[in-house]
Parts: structure tokens; sequence; C-alpha cells
């Protein structure tokens, strides 16, 4: 073997897979998304979701602070009186109806900050991709907790 | 009455299962799209089509962290002509709709559509006289992901979706398979 042949041939191709064979000791960086989850950050804002009280009562009185906050307006809030035979709320009011528009939606959190009972929330669920338009008018039904036992 | 046939198909796995039995149609398309639709599904070839802010994180989706090639999407094209899907990241306005139709006009069938972001599939907060409402008034689209930005992950459930919904095309004829380009069109017709 020349040394011509060493200089040209033999030394790139053990340079080469030397850097290979270094990076194999690096750690991994991918995150395999559908089987392993990243932790969101703590300050993660995504999925509304309208919480309750420990009685099982909603937080959600109907004022509207929510929707007024709303840059992009996309909240919109129903209010109703409660009554001693149905009662949701423990004040005098409650949202029968409580809609977000998700597409409009900029999660900013502004609703959160508003909410002077806090029972709009923003937690980490961002998994809201979807086919239709209309799939993503969430109603009060899709982000109303459930009752815990 | 749909016909029982029983095909061999692979799946995610790679491991050969039984076909799906219930799928109508004749022999050849019932077992030809199942393997067409593994094929477009596992190799969606997004497009170089960066609008705003949303861009990015579509960037750092194909950045190694996240990695979209997991998925086969990792070849980002420069050119419509070896697009299949087209990624509308951020606010579309007016005066880009005309040129963003065009160049969904350019992209070989068959295409899809993923509107990225509150601004491209709604308007977001720009509801005003600059922004299109929705790129659905230009371009069908297929999934929407909302979010502002969307985050890496929320854009890889995104492109997981489209590929069960190309995954679950049903091609009942040899001209559903969509293979050749029917109606050749002329550089002038789309340019």
């Amino acid at each position: 073997m020349s040394f011509e042949v060493f200089r040209d041939v033999v030394k790139p191709i053990v340079v080469g897979f030397g850097i290979t064979a270094k990076r194999l000791a690096h750690p991994k960086v991918t995150i395999q998304y559908p089987e392993e989850r990243r932790e969101q950050f703590g300050r993660t804002r995504w999925r509304h979701v309208l919480t309750r009280y420990d009685s099982g009562l909603e937080r959600c009185i109907g004022c509207s602070l929510c929707a007024g906050a709303c840059p992009a307006r996309c909240i919109y809030v129903g209010a109703a009186e409660n009554t001693d035979e149905a009662r949701f709320s423990p004040g005098e009011r409650y949202a029968h109806r409580y809609e977000i528009n998700m597409l409009r939606c900029i999660f900013c959190g502004f609703c959160q900050e508003a909410c002077p009972t806090g029972a709009i929330v923003l937690r980490k669920d961002f998994e809201l991709s979807n086919y239709e338009r209309e799939d993503f008018i969430y109603t009060k039904e899709m982000l109303l907790e459930p009752v815990r036992d | 009455m749909p016909k029982r046939i029983e095909t061999l198909v692979m799946h995610d796995s790679s491991t050969p299962v039984l076909g799906d039995t219930m799928k109508g149609g004749s022999v050849v398309v019932t077992t030809l799209d199942t393997l067409i639709n593994q094929a477009r599904s596992n190799a969606l070839w997004p497009l170089t089509f960066g609008l705003a802010c949303c861009a990015i994180e579509m960037m750092c989706t194909v950045a190694a962290r996240f990695d979209l090639a997991r998925f086969g999407s990792e070849a980002f094209r420069a050119t419509p002509r070896q697009a299949d899907v087209m990624i509308i990241a951020g606010r579309l306005s007016k005066k880009m709709a005309p040129v963003l139709r065009q160049i969904y006009d350019q992209m070989p069938e068959p295409k899809w559509v993923i509107s990225m972001g509150a601004c491209a599939s709604s308007g977001g907060v720009y509801n005003n006289y600059a922004i299109v409402q929705g790129a659905d008034q230009v371009v069908p689209v297929d999934v929407y992901v909302p979010g502002c930005p969307p985050s890496p992950d929320a854009l890889m459930y995104a492109v997981i979706k489209l590929q069960n919904k190309v995954k679950r095309q049903s091609m009942r004829t040899t001209k559903q398979l969509n293979l050749i380009e029917l109606k050749p069109r002329s550089f002038e017709e789309t340019a």
C-alpha cells in the first residue's frame, strides 16, 4: 500500500466514520411524538376547560367578562337565572350556553385572566386538529369538566 | 352485495395482516388502493410555503427534536410540481390569495391542504379588510389546526390526521386511483 493510497483513501474513510462514531455517543434529541409526549411548559395554554367547585357546582356565573376580554371575539356566553329547582352555580346566574370557536381562538389566556371565579382555564391538551370547520365550535358540554366522584 | 375478498395488506407495523374484507370493488382495485394509500400517506411531501409566523413552527417541526421525517414528510419541495400537501402557515392576505390559488393549481393530483393556525383557518384576530377569513374560501382544506401558532406537536398531530384521511380514501374504479392526470394542463393554463 503506497503512501498516496493511505493518504487519499484510507485516512478520509477513517476520519469520516470517526465523525459518525462520535455522533453515536450523543444524546438522542428526537421525541417519538405519538408514542411519547414531551412535557409541556408550566404556563402552556391550550384547550379550554370550564371547571367546577368541589361540590360539583359550576364555577361559571355567566358574566361574559371572558367574551369581553377576548381579542378574537371567539367566546359566546348565554346567561340564565339559577332557580332552587335547577341550580348550576352558587350565584344568581349561570351560563346556559358557552361556546368557543377554537379556530378563531389565539390561546392568549385573557379569558382566564378576566374570569372572576376561575371558571375558564386553559389546559395542556394540544391535539385539537380536525377535518371540518363545524367541529371547532366547542359547546358547554364539551368544555365542562366532568363531575368528580 | 359486496364481495368478500381476503387480501394481504401491509399495515404500519409492516406485519402482513388480513385486509378489510368488507371493502367493495373489484379485486384489482381493492388490493391496489390499500397499497397506493399506504404509499401516498407515508410520503406526503409538503410545499415550502410559509406565509407568516406559523412558518417558524413549521420549520421547527422538521428539525431534529420533532422530526417530521418520521412520517415521511421531511422533503419540503420548493416547487409545487413536486409537492403533495400544502401547509398554509400563516395569515392569508387578500393580495396573497390569488397567488396561493395559483400555486395550489400547479400542484399535481392528488393534493391535500393543511390550514395551520388560527389566521389561516379563520382569520384569527385579524378580522379586517386585508385578511381572508379562512383559507377554505380560496382552496379546499383537509385538516384545520387551531393555535396561535400551533406547536410542532400540534402540527404533527395534524399530519397524522391527514395520513389517516389519505389511508381511508376508497377507490372503486381505476379512474379514482388518480394515478395519472387525466386532463393534462398546459403551461399557459396554470402559469
